[in-house]
């Protein structure tokens, strides 16, 4: 047997098959971003379309769709894995597995996250954000969406040997969402004011920093815990 | 190579087995007996690490498994009742994968492999559309492209025809033959002679 020792190819091993696994079923990725869509196009119905209404609006809502729609796809993120045996079996790998967390949470960015990145502007027009905010908007979600999946990822390992993990998760999870969702409106907020929004930024990449450095250790551990 | 020091299991308040001592070196052959719910699959997964017995220890080349789990996991196999084959990816897929993870190249003979496996034509199918058996023959493919000492089974014939119990025994009779060991649980009794064979049995316990 040829044994290879490198980390980059477990990492890109396990990303590509979570990526494959997504695309075979393409709900995964098309779920959480016609949630997001639905949510925004219903807000205008229920508030009224004035565009000036829409705009003060338009940064909460655009972020807290953002939450909701990656909590959708945040229970998935183990629990195949762990039904069929597969967690077990990379929990078994004689690499660290950390890395192996580290590859799944950014394979569920790529599928959830990356999305609205992209889509980000055509909602923001609909809402009738002034165009000078799209640049924060944009950004706060690149550093703001990876922070979720992160984050989520530490409920999702706890709750993972749950029957019904789905609620406990949200209750988990959402309240260390809070001051993601805070920073971000406000910097988009004030981005739409024409002022400086480089020091909310500031904090949510730290925050994201952070995050990158620590979750993949309480990830291995919570999951070490939930297959026991 | 693998020593077990006076190991118990409490699972909901009920003991399971206590202060079980046993040795397993190389070429050797254990089988874990007992009824249903008496606690096999439970040791099973204190040898391979996923739990903590309630006391006790297991060295691994005379070292913890716990402290030193990165060489015990190099040179560990364990196939689970849960077998950790995706349904939506191929067979071929699942062997790739399987082996990257376990830091090998993914093998280059794996069309031949799966062909011994009696899965010509059915490499490239969605695992989910095979058979259980052939599903769970998927799963074992892994004991010909591994190269680790401890095999860790449970229940491996589960939905295995003959000609496959045939063909396992006869690849754990080349791997005891090259000083790998074998652990496993089964209801069904070995139908091939092995020398080696020690017989663990648990007792049910109220």
């Amino acid at each position: 047997m040829k044994k290879h020792d490198s980390y980059w190819r477990i990492l890109s091993t396990v990303y590509k098959k979570d990526c494959v696994l997504a695309f075979r079923q393409r709900s995964e990725i098309i779920n959480p971003l016609l949630f997001f869509l639905i949510v925004i196009t219903l807000f205008p119905l229920g508030i009224g379309p004035e565009p000036q209404l829409l705009a003060r609006m338009a940064p909460g809502i655009i972020w807290v769709a953002a939450l909701l729609s990656t909590m959708l796809g945040l229970d998935k993120m183990f629990r195949e894995d762990f039904n069929d045996g597969s967690l077990e079996q990379l929990l078994l790998s004689p690499f660290p597995n950390t890395l192996i967390v580290f590859a799944k949470i950014a394979a569920h960015w790529t599928i959830t996250g990356l999305p609205l990145i992209i889509m980000a502007p055509m909602f923001a027009m609909l809402l009738n954000l002034d165009s000078t905010a799209w640049n924060a908007t944009i950004l706060t979600l690149a550093i703001g969406t990876p922070l979720l999946s992160l984050i989520g990822a530490i409920g999702a390992a706890l709750t993972v040997g749950l029957q019904k993990g789905g609620v406990l998760l949200s209750l988990l999870v959402l309240p260390l969402y809070i001051p993601v969702l805070i920073f971000a409106t406000s910097a988009i907020d004030t981005s739409a004011m024409s002022l400086d929004y480089s020091g909310q930024l500031a904090i949510l990449g730290a925050m994201l920093a952070v995050a990158i450095v620590s979750a993949p250790f309480a990830v291995s551990s919570a999951l070490k815990v939930s297959v026991s | 190579m693998l020593i077990v020091e006076s190991v118990s299991c409490v699972k909901q308040e009920r003991c399971l087995f206590e202060d079980i001592s046993f040795q397993v070196d190389a070429g050797d052959i254990l089988q874990l007996e007992g009824q249903n719910g008496a606690g096999k699959t439970s040791l099973l997964r204190i040898l391979s690490g996923f739990s903590m017995p309630e006391q006790g220890r297991i060295l691994w080349r005379e070292q913890d498994i716990h402290k030193e789990s990165e060489a015990f996991l190099d040179e560990l196999l364990v196939i689970g009742h849960k077998t950790g084959v995706n349904g939506q990816l191929s067979a071929l897929e699942n062997v790739a994968f399987w082996s990257e993870t376990r830091g090998y190249y993914s093998p280059e003979n794996t069309y031949e492999l799966l062909a011994k496996l009696g899965l010509v034509g059915l490499e490239d199918m969605p695992v989910r559309m095979l058979s259980a058996g052939q599903q769970r023959r998927v799963a074992l493919a892994r004991l010909w492209s591994n190269d680790a000492a401890i095999w860790m089974l449970d229940e491996p014939f589960t939905a295995v025809d003959k000609s496959g119990v045939k063909l396992l025994q006869a690849r754990f009779k080349e791997h005891l033959q090259s000083g790998g060991s074998i652990i496993l649980t089964t209801h069904q009794d070995l139908t091939e002679h092995f020398p080696e064979l020690k017989t663990l049995t648990l007792e049910y316990r109220f």
